[in-house]
């Protein structure tokens, strides 16, 4: 039967191919709109770190005093940790891994004769950044804790980096410097920087950055080098310096590989700031620390800017009104061949079935859309790639998304088709064949 | 024109017209409120920054040894840039520039005792006081941005003080400012207070933007401070004839290089103030782009609804145009006929659509803050789908009116 549905169907949408390609122009239009957008949206609320995000965890404390108000456009301060605190957790060892982090950017002198100097961001961290975040290693491998405690002038480059500074042959054994200090190459890591960097701070541009090298956090705090972002102090002493129990800017991420061993930390946490407020160091309630997973914490920093969610609602508008112009001209088209359909009733096509070979019309109509459809949302997605803003490299449709835009037209054209099918279906046959 | 005919046709299409009327409701809706949008964007890209933006370009260098001679080194880099032919002047400043997104603000209040009140509650909107940007720049800056000192003098030379750690003891504040402060009080001469110390306004200038835009009341909170850069980076404005800006650029850069080799001119830091706008601006650039491709993408489908039902209409009624034109009906009637029973369902949508297009607002000032929908936009907007559907309408109705009469004498 269904193929002699489809059969009914294409002569039928011959028979009007104006109203036909209009149809379709409207669902490819709107669908493609809607999934240039969907799509955006989908990158940028991705999993940076699929299979492992669900182990990942951020600590949060607040350590700010009672009077303290936050600033309505500032920064906030407790997004980050101070150097104490980070340093009790990392000591504390409560999780299976652990690691504190912040972003600097360094100048990079070449050896080479004639090269330009040039900046370049990257990370300072702690051993266990690697192992928490499973970095792969091209070359060598990250550091120590020993390497952390003794402050050595250890580096770990990214793979673009090496190949500018020292050709294909990795640079592991090399001497770099960085600033005003050398410091000796012990890995290269292979291509890799999750989208959004979710461990950096949250001021920064996340959908663009990438980490070009990385330096033990002793040696960052000994050297005091400079460090990118949200860097907040509070207190009445002006006490800034990086060692400060009153500045926070530190990134901190724990590896908890169980729901239990997840709750613990964050009883932990309580722990940690009960007794700091007992020693008069906190002032606020110990409640207040946070323990976010890892995708908690990217709805909770919000990176989405607010004009992708009105472009996403726009578009689904737009998408509506073509739903509703193309029920319009399904439930004329059809309605104008009551005859036809009346003709079949009385040959003795139940309702289901008349319902059946319209639907099967419509779905023709939502399968053409939804390839027109998928061919702008292309275009669009092409368009966003122009655009200069930081997400915008990584608009790519994938695979599910490829096969969603197809879904949604042929959900879209049928639901469209639903109304005037059922309108048609209500027609008395008799009275029709009685015009006939 | 009689109505009664058409409304009695219309009752046979009850559903299909009702989805039309529905789908011109929803496209007014959106319509309004989106053409608001644009509207409210290009107010915001198009802000005034107060300076001869059309004349100006920027250029950065920092420095890559820490014991140079900041001074000297800004001293003979602001010579080697006034030698460049084109160059009208030059100035240097930290870094904060109008637009520049690079900015230091400091609390600001009138008097001292306004700034006991504003220390007490830890805050300075309640106690009168403010939180301008400053600006602060090497002589000459006021002119060569194009700034006018409108009351009060422009700085002397030994108002200045060298880097960002020594307070000057003299400012030029923006009208907005001195109106902010002093409430029509003569702000000239008075002694502000920025944190414990006391700056006396010398001179009152015209607007100035801050680098980083707020809320428009506050825009435009901004002072100079005769404070020289003292860092190895900085930021040098040159002024010049609009289309000399570009070469400007390129040769200001070799001629720092000249100077001192050992410096990094970044090329993404090198701008004429029309690119440093478009920058600033480029999200909400990108954003009305897509409202208006929108807002014509939706008006085009609803035209092209308009017009594929009417043209479906035309041909189911072929034999009765022919029996209505073979019993006097002249070719102008038929025309009116479908054109009028068009602005019937229209007009049915835009009474439903404008009421939507209230209630979308009131929904996106809650979520996205966004103004309230002025009057006039409704009619505009009920008038923009009128002529729509007119226009769509009329090919399918010229159509009906070229039906000849004989059309009723064959069968269907």
């Amino acid at each position: 039967m269904f193929g002699y549905y489809l059969d009914l169907a294409w002569r039928s949408l011959r028979r009007t191919p104006m109203l036909t390609v209009l149809m379709m122009v409207a669902i490819g239009l709107g669908i493609g709109a809607s999934m240039t957008m969907l799509t955006v949206l989908h990158v940028m609320t991705d999993d940076p770190m699929p299979g492992r995000s669900a182990q990942l965890f951020t600590p949060h404390l607040d350590p700010l005093p009672l009077d303290y108000k936050l600033d309505g456009d500032g920064p906030d301060p407790t997004a980050n940790l101070t150097l104490p605190d980070a340093m009790a957790l990392l000591k504390a060892r409560r999780a299976t891994r652990q690691a504190a982090m912040a972003g600097g950017s360094l100048l990079v002198r070449p050896a080479q004769v004639g090269a330009q100097p040039f900046n370049i961001d990257g990370r300072y961290a702690t051993a266990d950044f690697f192992s928490l975040f499973d970095v792969p290693f091209e070359h060598g491998q990250g550091w120590s804790g020993a390497d952390d405690e003794a402050r050595a002038h250890v580096v770990v480059l990214s793979d673009a980096l090496a190949r500018k500074l020292f050709g294909s042959k990795g640079g592991v054994g090399e001497t770099v410097r960085l600033g005003d200090n050398d410091y000796r190459v012990v890995g290269v890591i292979a291509d890799w920087a999750p989208k959004p960097l979710f461990y950096a701070d949250s001021t920064g541009s996340q959908y663009s950055d990438d980490d070009q090298f990385f330096l033990p956090l002793s040696v960052a705090v000994d050297r005091d080098l400079p460090v990118n972002g949200n860097n907040s102090g509070w207190g009445r002493e002006n006490a800034t310096g990086k060692t400060s129990f009153n500045m926070s800017w530190l990134q901190f991420w724990v590896q908890l590989d169980t729901p239990a061993q997840a709750a613990a930390y964050r009883q932990f946490l309580v722990d940690y700031s009960a007794q700091q407020k007992s020693l008069g160091r906190f002032q606020r309630p110990p409640t207040d620390a946070k323990l976010y997973s890892l995708m908690g914490w990217l709805a909770h920093e919000n990176l989405v800017p607010n004009d992708i969610r009105l472009q996403l609602w726009l578009a689904l508008g737009f998408l509506f009104v073509c739903m509703v112009n193309i029920v319009a001209l399904l439930l004329a088209k059809f309605l104008r061949r009551s005859g036809e359909i009346s003709v079949r009733r009385a040959l003795g096509a139940r309702r289901r079935d008349i319902f059946q070979q319209l639907g099967i019309e419509s779905a023709v109509i939502g399968v053409a859309g939804g390839l027109l459809g998928l061919g702008i949302a292309q275009l669009g997605l092409w368009s966003v790639r122009q655009r200069p803003d930081d997400y915008a490299k990584l608009a790519q449709m994938d695979v599910s998304m490829l096969l969603g835009t197809l879904a949604l037209a042929i959900v879209a054209s049928v639901l469209a088709g639903l109304l005037p099918a059922w309108r048609v279906c209500r027609v008395a046959p008799a009275l029709q064949l009685k015009t006939l | 024109m009689q109505l009664r005919p058409i409304l009695a046709s219309l009752r046979h299409h009850k559903l299909t017209a009702t989805l039309l009327a529905l789908q011109v409701a929803f496209t007014c809706a959106i319509v309004c409120n989106v053409v608001f949008m644009v509207v409210n964007r290009i107010e915001r890209i198009t802000v005034p920054t107060g300076i001869a933006e059309q004349e100006l370009s920027v250029i950065h260098s920092a420095g890559i040894e820490k014991d140079e001679n900041a001074q000297a080194q800004h001293a003979a880099d602001l010579a080697a840039l006034r030698a460049i032919p084109g160059v009208r002047s030059v100035a240097a400043v930290s870094y904060a520039l109008p637009l520049g997104q690079s900015e230091s603000s400091y609390g600001t209040c009138p008097d001292k005792q306004a700034m006991d009140r504003a220390m007490q509650i830890m805050s300075t909107a309640g106690a009168g006081c403010s939180q301008p940007s400053v600006f602060d720049g090497t002589p000459g800056l006021a002119a060569t941005l194009g700034l006018h000192v409108v009351e009060g003098r422009d700085f002397r030379s030994d108002d200045y003080v060298v880097g960002y750690k020594n307070r000057p003891a003299v400012a030029i504040i923006s009208r907005t400012l001195a109106q902010h402060l002093y409430h029509g009080r003569q702000a000239l001469g008075q002694s502000m207070y920025v944190g414990d110390k006391s700056i006396r306004v010398v001179g009152i200038m015209d607007d100035l933007l801050r680098p980083n835009l707020r809320k428009p009341g506050v825009d435009y909170d901004s002072m100079l401070w005769p404070q020289l850069p003292d860092d190895s980076g900085v930021t040098y404005v040159m002024r010049s004839a609009p289309q000399d800006r570009q070469r400007v650029l390129e040769a200001a850069a070799a001629a720092l290089v000249k100077v001192n080799p050992n410096r990094i001119v970044n090329p993404e830091r090198m701008r004429t103030y029309t690119q440093i706008r478009a920058k600033y601006f480029q999200r909400d650039t990108t954003m009305i782009g897509l409202l208006v491709a929108s807002v014509l993408g939706l008006l085009f489908v609803t035209a092209l609804g308009i017009t594929g039902l009417a043209n479906f209409w035309v041909q189911q009624r072929r034999r009765t145009i022919g029996i209505r034109r073979a019993i006097g009906a002249t070719r102008n009637d038929i025309l009116r006929y479908f054109q009028a029973e068009n602005f019937l369902v229209a007009s049915a949508g835009i009474v439903l659509g404008l009421l939507l297009a209230s209630a979308l607002n009131l929904v996106l000032m809650r979520l996205y803050e966004l103004p309230r929908l002025p009057a006039y936009y409704l009619p505009a907007g009920a008038l923009v789908l009128w002529l729509l559907g007119q226009l769509a309408v009329l090919g399918p109705a010229r159509r009906a009116a070229a039906v000849p009469p004989v059309v009723a004498t064959r069968s269907a």
